[in-house]
């Protein structure tokens, strides 16, 4: 086994040990990452020379722990790529984005400074601002699904899923506002988490929704994922939707077992728009949670088919907002030839940002629009409150909610770009989720026509364990857990 | 026909923080520009805000010291527009949630008392600030923006359309400021724009009670703009509409310059802000307790004070609230009066030859030649007789224009009162001398002739005579030839 195949825990116990080094660890994911990100286009940047003097540090600070020195951070010396919309002092942070070509932020992340003991490889690709469910949407260039180089690898973390699933590091972040970590995990065979709304501090993401994302961790197995979800949240009192709430341990969560856990299966997300295929592996990992001790129930959830419309009214209206600090003024791109500071800030406007961000930052505007308020935003609004009513409700009779990721397994490029509408339909399932703050995780399931499923847990608010264990649990069965795949791209050429 | 004014006032006060409302930014006036400023007030990418505790609590302090019910649960929105001086591209302001709303003022215009409402208190942040190479952003070569400013935590207050005229609405904004100053929320300076105003101003047929298309005044730098752009504006809307024209809802901007209003835009061209809550900051719950204890730390207030001037001073009404009223009136009362000033004839002073003194040289009392020092000074010596009133008079317009002390401009000029007997005498019998007639008119019993001769001989003492000893004297001298007749 080489060590880019090793999951995160999996390095740590052998830094610990002294059977690998972090520079070792380095150079195996390094020269992974050389012979095969031409066929993945994964990241925006890499950064060979600050993780080379990163994994250094981390290599003494290993070998001073073998000696009786103070314990590192379990994570210290492990690499790992980030989203290119979580900001890191000096390193060039683009959000997909040409408007923020050449933009190096002056601040770090409170992600990036919270996992400052581990190596940070470079930023991974994604559509551009987030806004998106296949990377095509990046300003850069499309990402490449792993599994099959001419399907997406989903988005709008798709990079960071990529990587992941590639083996070129073994956890990466990426952030989720309707889905943008389960998603790709899903299409990814990859474990994805979005954490419960004020779990991870937003401090130095590039917002989108700023009620709607939340960053999380991508690992290939859910133990990994708990690790890196327990090293990354907390309070930070940068960020004031951040929850003083404790954290406990994860990695025992993942042990537990669903034993009397109470599994909830939604009928209106096994409705019309689901490939068979995908329902069957769902519903074998669902048979697996249930020879695993748990009780399955059904629950309903009659307002889910209003999440997608309150999404895009929502998340939209706080995108217009939250976009219009870029107009050429103080950072990034800035159009030339412009007259004055009016021409000058529309040019800008009009030729920085690509069109599915154009479309969203119009939608947005016209729903806060003096008379539409009410109609829209608004209405948005309710349809948050009565979801988590019903969601409330199947809390009662369920611990976990269960169902497919996404409707189908990764499509092929350019067959979703003409009709933003099918589009936005692969995240039907996912967004529920960030609209009422609830945490939930996409697993691997199994295989459909040689590309992943994934199977969606969520569960209440701050019940992150509840979903380990879970998905530990169809883990399991699956047998999924440390899988990259075999060939990359040479398979499908 | 007549018209009535009906004005709303809208003020912004920068509070006087330590550091700015969102961020740890340091709020210093003057420093060098761009060097108060980090990632969060420069609204970079990825950063959040985070509520400064310390404006929460100065806002909430201006809004119960306006009578405000301050509310248990409010929030956060943002304001949205493009403009080079907001980095976020919206403002985060309060919008339907105000921290205090339905207060009140009382106010006193030529003796009369008037209740004006306060619509509403709320917290925001306030913008950068341009330099333009040029006149304005439109022509500029090029612009600069100094963001220091940028975040500062800012009040706004909002009057009821309660106010009927440019005097009225002086009255107002001299006491609102008084009320700031009192509670130490703001150091309240117009030139250095940490309180800016505009005014709302329509008119309508006196006895009406439908309000009148309104022209938002802005631009307006300081308590007099204020007066003259009002009495400006209500002038200019009268005309139109007796020229049988129609006065339209716009935006104005003051030219303090030229002493007019020029149009700026239409209802039409208005900004939509697109309010919605701040999904940044959580919503801010103010308990009962935190309230009460705001409350309590809020010092003597105008109103407060005026009652205290008329119970311990025995000022007058209208002294006691003209006084009152201006801090800066009531800091000259009170420090005049621990310079040994007697109060009430301080305070008729200020309000008699020093206002007149001010308002002719167009000087603020702040900077004010005859401060309270002096002041108290010549009045002692007109209390211990030492000048006579009409030589006080003479000293203050003296010390206004060129400074220094009374005394010894009294001293120098040998302007002290002669009360000597002997010295008096002398004057009494040369006035007696020179003057046969009357002399003879009052020892023959018209005792009225005395006022003439007491006349002459102020005269010819230059007005330094006792005047009480100098009649004595004279009634003597002319007595005793009573006798001699």
């Amino acid at each position: 086994m080489e060590l880019y195949e090793f999951g995160v825990g999996q390095l740590a116990e052998a830094f610990e040990k002294g059977a690998a080094s972090p520079s070792e660890a380095l150079s195996s994911v390094l020269e992974r990452i050389g012979e095969l990100e031409g066929e993945v286009h994964a990241f925006l940047l890499t950064d060979e020379e600050g993780a080379r003097k990163k994994a250094k540090e981390a290599d003494g600070l290993w070998a001073a722990a073998r000696k009786g020195g103070a314990r590192p951070a379990p994570l210290a010396g492990v690499p790992y790529v980030l989203k290119d919309n979580i900001c890191t002092n000096g390193i060039r942070t683009t959000c997909g984005s040409k408007m923020l070509e050449g933009f190096v932020p002056p601040y770090d992340a409170t992600v990036a400074g919270k996992l400052s003991g581990s190596v940070l490889l470079g930023k991974s690709n994604m559509d551009e601002f987030a806004m998106g469910s296949s990377t095509e949407n990046s300003a850069f260039g499309p990402t490449r699904n792993p599994w099959d180089t001419k399907a997406v690898p989903g988005g709008s973390s798709g990079g960071s899923a990529a990587c992941v699933s590639a083996g070129f590091a073994p956890f990466a972040l990426g952030s989720d506002t309707g889905g943008s970590i389960r998603q790709p995990a899903s299409l990814c065979g990859v474990v994805g988490l979005k954490p419960t709304y004020g779990r991870v501090s937003r401090y130095g993401l590039v917002a989108f929704g700023s009620s709607l994302d939340q960053i999380g961790p991508f690992a290939r197995s859910v133990e990994d994922a708990a690790l890196v979800f327990e090293a990354i949240s907390g309070h930070d009192p940068k960020d004031s939707t951040s929850s003083p709430r404790p954290v406990p341990d994860m990695r025992k969560a993942c042990k537990k077992g669903v034993k009397g856990m109470r599994i909830g299966l939604p009928r209106e997300y096994f409705a019309e728009g689901l490939d068979p295929e995908v329902k069957d592996l769902v519903m074998g990992a669902v048979e697996e949670l249930s020879a695993g001790g748990a009780e399955i129930v059904e629950v309903s959830l009659p307002s889910s088919m209003y999440g997608l419309a309150a999404y895009y009214l929502a998340a939209t209206a706080e995108a217009s907002s939250n976009l219009a600090r870029f107009d050429g003024i103080r950072y990034g791109f800035r159009a030339p030839g412009a007259k004055d500071v009016v021409s000058a800030m529309k040019k800008t406007r009009s030729h920085g940002f690509g069109d599915e961000v154009k479309r969203r930052i119009m939608l947005g505007t016209y729903v806060l629009s003096a008379g539409y308020y009410e109609a829209y935003y608004n209405k948005a609004l309710k349809v948050r409150r009565v979801l988590k009513e019903e969601f409330d409700e199947a809390f009662g009779k369920c611990d976990a909610i269960a169902g497919p990721t996404t409707p189908e397994v990764a499509f092929r490029f350019g067959e979703r770009t003409e009709h933003p509408l099918s589009m936005y339909m692969s995240d039907i399932y996912t967004i529920t989720a960030n609209l009422i703050g609830i945490p939930a995780i996409s697993v691997p399931c199994g295989l459909s026509k040689g590309l992943p499923v994934g199977l969606q847990l969520a569960a209440r608010a701050f019940d992150e364990e509840t979903l380990f264990a879970a998905a530990a649990e169809v883990e399991r069965g699956a047998g999924f857990a440390g899988r990259i795949p075999g060939r990359i791209g040479g398979a499908s050429r | 026909m007549s018209w009535e004014t009906v004005i709303g006032i809208e003020v912004h006060v920068e509070l006087s923080t330590e550091s700015k409302v969102f961020c740890g930014c340091r709020t210093k006036f003057g420093a060098d520009p761009n060097t108060q400023v980090c990632p969060v007030c420069l609204g970079m990418p990825g950063v959040l805000p985070v509520l400064n505790r310390k404006a929460v609590e100065y806002c909430m302090k201006a809004a119960l010291a306006l009578n405000c019910e301050v509310s248990g649960r409010t929030k956060f929105d943002r304001k949205n527009y493009f403009y080079p001086d907001l980095p976020k591209a919206y403002q985060i302001s309060q919008y339907d949630m105000p921290i205090g709303k339905n207060g009140w003022m009382d106010v006193e215009v030529d003796g009369k008392a008037k209740r004006i409402g306060i619509r509403r208190v709320h917290l925001e942040e306030e913008t950068g600030k341009l330099i333009h190479a040029g006149d304005d952003i439109t022509s500029a070569a090029s612009s600069m923006i100094d963001f220091n400013r940028c975040g500062i935590p800012l009040i706004e207050i909002v009057s009821e359309a309660d106010i009927r005229s440019a005097d009225e609405a002086r009255a107002y904004l001299v006491k609102l400021r008084s009320i700031l100053l009192a509670i130490g929320v703001s150091d309240c300076k117009m030139e250095e724009g940490s309180m800016r105003c505009e005014a709302n101003v329509s008119i309508r047929p006196e006895g009406s009670k439908e309000f009148g298309p309104l022209t938002e005044m802005k631009n307006i730098a300081s308590f007099k703009a204020v007066y003259k752009a009002i009495e400006y504006e209500s002038a200019r809307q009268a005309k139109v509409l007796e020229s049988g024209g129609e006065v339209r809802r716009q935006t104005r901007h003051w030219d303090d310059a030229k002493s007019e209003t020029v149009f700026m835009r239409s209802k039409e061209q208005a900004h939509d802000y697109r309010y919605f809550p701040e999904p940044d900051l959580v919503p801010l719950e103010i308990d009962r307790g935190w309230t009460e204890t705001v409350k309590a730390s809020i010092p003597e207030l105008p109103d407060q004070r005026k009652a205290r001037y008329m119970a311990d001073y025995g000022l007058a009404q209208r002294e006691a609230s003209l006084i009152s009223d201006d801090t800066d009136l009531s800091g000259y009362f009170e420090k005049g009066l621990e310079a040994g000033a007697e109060a009430k004839a301080l305070a008729n002073w200020m309000t008699g030859e020093l206002a007149a003194a001010l308002n002719a040289s167009g000087t603020e009392i702040a900077s004010s030649k005859v401060g309270p020092a002096q002041m108290a000074e010549l009045l002692g010596m007109v209390a211990g007789d030492e000048i006579s009133g009409k030589t006080a008079k003479d000293v203050f317009a003296e010390v206004f224009l060129k400074g220094g002390s009374p005394r010894k401009m009294v001293e120098a000029m040998g302007l002290g009162q002669i009360s000597g007997e002997e010295e008096l005498r002398k004057a009494a019998l040369a006035v007696i001398e020179a003057n046969p007639g009357p002399s003879a008119d009052y020892v023959s019993g018209k005792e009225n002739a005395i006022m003439f001769l007491m006349g002459q001989l102020m005269k010819a003492t230059k007005g330094r005579a006792n005047p009480k000893v100098a009649n004595q004297l004279l009634k003597q001298e002319l007595d005793g030839r009573k006798k001699n007749v």
